[in-house]
């Protein structure tokens, strides 16, 4: 069974969501991760560019597949994770931690559409069957 | 649940990802496909292999039979040797690719693709038919394939004295019979390795034996990138029954002489000969970073058109990679329609690697 840390919120696309004080931190779930399998290519969205909920924001590339990362919320890209463009595999080691992806200043703290652990945990096990 | 090897249990075990692969459950990887396959340009891995299809031809007219059925031609075979071949049908195209095994004069024998599996029966059986022949599938046998560099200081510990001093002899694509083991000098990976056909009660000793001597249990993910690195074609993807092998980088296995040997698919292929090949199947490095994918576009100076048949990641080289087929006599630079953007990439000759150095 896949690691879904309870301090976090999710989207039913598989991103996870960290709240920092005003900040969003944003990455990928263990579950998805060990879906991919090795990743070996992150595409991350520009710097200071402006995402809609849902919007296609960047690209993880397995040796498998490559996969879109939706943005989990709205908001302002403040910081991308440059460590992953040179070391994707943080995202395989790390999924919760080093492997982050990039953190978002919401318009709002209006993050309703997100799943709980619980419903996330729930979501994961009716995909394996 | 599909069709399992002998090793299935062994698989589950350590852990390993299976998918479906033709209909069997396959071991994907073992934790890290990466590492797995880094492990065997460097050092030395292991692939179980048993869903493959193997036939044994046998009678008195096995050798006029695969004159007349493969392209390449089994009289450069000697007792003990190999030869890697493409089966075609009438209008040239490819129906699969093996490796055929001379074991006695009058005793072959053919590994073809899994997933092919039933056509392939099919067709040797029905194409067999006006010869005195007789056909035999080894569903008895397992095969392991154990690659790397460092496979051969392994051999000791794994074959009896005697057997292993043989087949640390074998010249590639050269075989040695232990009973009812046969071991060849093969492998789908571009590095030294061995292929073993063994009884299915003796696979999964064998198995544990192997990785005791510290050999990595590697899984058809590594396997595949690992062949793709080493420039080799999968069949259903970078060929299939609509492209002839000169279509398809393999040139080099069609025998046109002697003249006179009558093979199906020949007059085919002599007529496109004539005619013109109009496609070819090249390499691709990407120049920047990404990752190729099978059925991307390729453009190369607007002046024609191709796609990616085989694409991913190079793990060797940290670059994507692809087999493409594109018109023919195109070199230099071309770009790939990557998710809508155009990606400039080199055309290259495969293989990519060679024994664990980058080749072009």
């Amino acid at each position: 069974m896949s690691n879904v840390p309870k301090t976090l919120k999710y989207s039913k696309t598989h991103e996870w969501v960290r709240k920092d004080d005003d900040v969003f931190t944003v990455g990928i779930t263990d579950h998805a991760q060990c879906m991919l399998g090795d990743l070996v290519y992150v595409e991350l969205p520009e710097p200071e560019i402006t995402l809609e909920f849902g919007q296609e924001c960047a690209v993880v590339e397995s040796v498998k597949a490559a996969a879109d990362i939706y943005c989990p919320l709205s908001g302002e890209v403040v910081e991308i994770n440059e460590a992953l463009l040179e070391h994707p595999q943080l995202i395989n080691q790390d999924p919760y931690g080093k492997g982050w992806l990039f953190r978002v200043r919401p318009f709002d703290n209006a993050s309703n559409e997100l799943l709980t652990p619980a419903e996330y945990s729930k979501q994961v096990a009716s995909e394996a069957h | 649940m599909g069709k399992t090897t002998p090793l299935y249990e062994c698989h589950v075990k350590a852990q390993a990802k299976l998918v479906d692969f033709a209909g069997w459950d396959m071991p994907l990887h073992y934790g890290s496909q990466l590492q797995e396959h880094l492990y065997v340009r460097e050092s030395a891995g292991v692939f179980d292999v048993s869903h493959m299809t193997i036939v044994d031809v046998t009678g008195k007219d096995t050798a006029a039979f695969l004159r007349y059925l493969l392209a390449n031609n089994v009289d450069k075979l000697s007792a003990g040797k190999a030869l890697y071949t493409c089966m075609l049908n009438h209008q040239g195209g490819i129906i699969d690719d093996l490796i055929v095994y001379k074991m006695a004069d009058d005793f072959f024998r053919l590994v073809v693709n899994s997933a092919t599996h039933d056509k392939d029966i099919a067709w040797i059986t029905q194409e067999a038919e006006c010869y005195a022949v007789h056909l035999k599938e080894r569903t008895d046998l397992a095969i392991l394939a154990i690659q790397g560099p460092g496979i051969s200081k392994k051999l000791s510990e794994l074959f009896p004295t005697i057997d292993a001093a043989m087949i640390a002899e074998l010249k590639p694509f050269h075989a040695h019979r232990m009973d009812e083991w046969f071991i060849a000098r093969t492998g789908y990976t571009g590095e030294d390795g061995f292929e073993i056909m063994l009884p299915l009660h003796d696979a999964p000793a064998f198995w544990q034996k192997i990785l005791k001597t510290g050999i990595m249990p590697c899984g058809l993910g590594a396997r595949d990138t690992l062949r793709l690195e080493a420039g080799l074609n999968l069949y259903g993807a970078d060929m299939d029954e609509n492209v002839t092998p000169f279509e398809s980088n393999l040139t080099w296995t069609v025998a046109l002489e002697p003249k006179e040997r009558h093979f199906i698919g020949r007059e085919a292929l002599e007529k496109q000969l004539q005619q013109g090949v109009l496609q070819q199947l090249v390499g691709l490095v990407l120049e920047g970073q990404g990752v190729l994918r099978n059925h991307q576009k390729v453009r190369i100076n607007g002046s024609g058109e191709g796609y990616v048949t085989s694409g991913s990641f190079s793990p060797t080289l940290k670059k994507g990679i692809a087999l493409a087929r594109v018109p023919a006599n195109m070199s230099g630079l071309c770009e790939v329609d990557i998710r809508g953007k155009y990606v400039a990439a080199q055309i290259v000759k495969p293989p990519f690697v060679r024994h664990g150095k980058k080749t072009f």
